[in-house]
């Protein structure tokens, strides 16, 4: 009983530890911005790199998405004599949570990795040490352009699965069932506002920022060796789906209130 | 002789409950340099990591040009970091860079000197360490041997005035180890840095070294010039020179 609530306690203060060591990283982040050091360069060279690359997959997976939606409310929608409020369903759902979600899912997956990867390698083969022995510091150099990059573009991938969701919805409400593609943007626009387009996205933002955070992190903190770097990579990703699906709950709660 | 460029003072550095370093002390006197002898894993790298401020000692000091790095300020300590140069065992050239933006990073973050001046200085650490045309290259392209010699063109591109080296010969074969050994000591001619190299190749030592001292368990068990390193009777050199498995010496 006692070895229990030890290895508990255990696993609490490691958490806690980590969540310590995220809000550091972000308090240096924060700190190297107040003092003018974003290297404009680099970190338009990762907008590129983790933002631009992605949108092919986004939309992809956006467009899917927006789809089974559209195929699931259709259906019920026609049943129950409603057919005019699935657009504006699609929309709301994609607006208010798949859109700011399966961003930062694929983001995760595809960007946070290549991140905490690339960290990783360059602890492994001491460039991360040769960066501060040449009185660079690796937060400003390399972890502060990757947040700044990613901060920019995820809002705009969340807008992209918006878009690419409701179009994908549309298409399959009047293939599957006869849902003319009139009525369901005129459904979109009697029940979706643009706070909903808007505070998405700002749940996108913080995503972003949670992903960078944790993606560079998991790479400055990974172990020896070629083992290191891939549990680091995995850790990454698993981490950061955990903490944007906890974080998704509450933002929810806090901007979508249910009056 | 003037004052001493690097003085370590009862540098102890314990992990957890094990001890690395054991309050070792140590001069080297300005534009000399030292080496450091001992099996893998006696604290010789640690050594290094503490005298660039890498690794926090437990407990000691450590002066670079009479300033104490174990207590000081993040940005004295990048203020000091700048005139010193460490070369690393695995080369850690920056893999998305060429062999020229390595070697010119350092002089792009910390100097104003236009672009023109910094690729002369680049072609000219280049040439010293027989690169010369190689600037496009990535590390990638170019073999372990040429990575060393590109990396300690970057160590020394902004003219430090110490300069370290992580077993620089190690994994190399005997023709590349003699060439980075008189590309050291070439380097130190040249630049009239204080160095300090870390091997366990002793004809390297031999060679570059004006003292050598001898880490073992974390303590210094001998130390002297090279000529008495090739004469002494003391028991743990004497095993380390003849690589005997036989001595005080226990792996």
């Amino acid at each position: 009983m006692i070895r229990f609530f030890e290895s508990l306690g255990q696993s609490v203060i490691a958490i806690l530890d980590y969540i310590g060591g995220l809000a550091l990283l972000l308090w240096d982040v924060l700190g190297f911005l107040a003092a003018g050091g974003l290297r404009w360069p680099l970190a338009i060279y990762q907008m590129a790199f983790l933002g631009v690359n992605s949108i092919m997959i986004v939309l992809l997976t956006t467009t899917f998405a927006g789809m089974v939606i559209s195929l699931q409310l259709a259906h019920v929608a026609v049943q129950y004599g409603v057919s005019n409020i699935v657009g504006g369903g699609v929309a709301l759902a994609m607006a208010r949570e798949l859109g700011p979600m399966l961003t930062a899912v694929v983001v995760a997956g595809r960007a946070g990795s290549a991140i905490t990867a690339e960290i990783g390698s360059m602890k492994v083969t001491e460039q991360i040490d040769a960066l501060e022995c040449m009185a660079v510091s690796p937060i400003k150099y390399l972890v502060v352009p990757r947040v700044i990059a990613l901060v920019c573009m995820m809002p705009i991938l969340a807008l992209f699965s918006d878009m690419a969701g409701l179009v994908g919805g549309s298409f399959v409400a009047e293939a599957s069932a006869g849902i003319p593609q009139e009525v369901f943007y005129d459904s979109v626009r009697r029940m979706a506002v643009l706070d909903d387009v808007t505070r998405g996205l700002f749940k996108a933002v913080i995503y972003g920022t949670q992903i960078a955070l944790v993606s560079c992190q998991q790479g400055l903190q990974s172990g020896r060796g070629a083992a290191g770097v891939g549990q680091a990579t995995t850790g990454s990703v698993v981490i950061s789906m955990i903490i944007v699906f906890m974080t998704n709950y509450f933002l929810s709660a806090w901007l979508f209130p249910i009056n | 002789m003037s004052d001493p460029a690097i003085v370590v003072k009862n540098l102890t550095v314990t992990f957890g409950s094990r001890s690395v370093l054991n309050n070792v002390s140590f001069e080297v006197p300005r534009g000399t340099t030292l080496v450091i002898l001992g099996l893998s894993g006696v604290g010789k790298s640690t050594t290094l990591r503490c005298m660039v401020g890498l690794q926090k000692p437990t407990s000691g000091e450590i002066y670079i040009n009479n300033k104490n790095i174990a207590t000081m300020k993040p940005k004295e300590l990048d203020q000091l970091r700048k005139r010193v140069g460490m070369a690393f065992q695995k080369a850690a050239l920056f893999d998305s860079m060429t062999v020229g933006d390595n070697v010119a990073f350092g002089l792009r973050e910390h100097t104003r000197l236009p672009e023109e001046d910094i690729q002369r200085i680049v072609a000219e650490k280049l040439a010293i360490v027989d690169l010369e045309g190689m600037d496009h290259l990535y590390p990638s392209q170019i073999s372990g041997g040429m990575q060393k010699r590109a990396s300690f063109a970057r160590t020394v591109a902004t003219d430090p005035d110490v300069v370290l080296y992580d077993e620089p010969t190690s994994g190399l074969d005997p023709i590349i180890s003699t060439v980075i050994n008189e590309l050291i000591l070439e380097l130190q001619h040249r630049l009239g840095a204080t160095s300090v190299v870390v091997t366990h190749d002793l004809a390297g030592a031999m060679l570059v070294a004006h003292n050598i001292i001898m880490l073992h368990e974390g303590k210094i068990v001998w130390s002297g010039p090279p000529k008495e390193f090739a004469a002494t009777d003391n028991p743990y050199i004497k095993q380390f020179r003849e690589g005997s498995s036989k001595g005080p010496i226990r792996v």
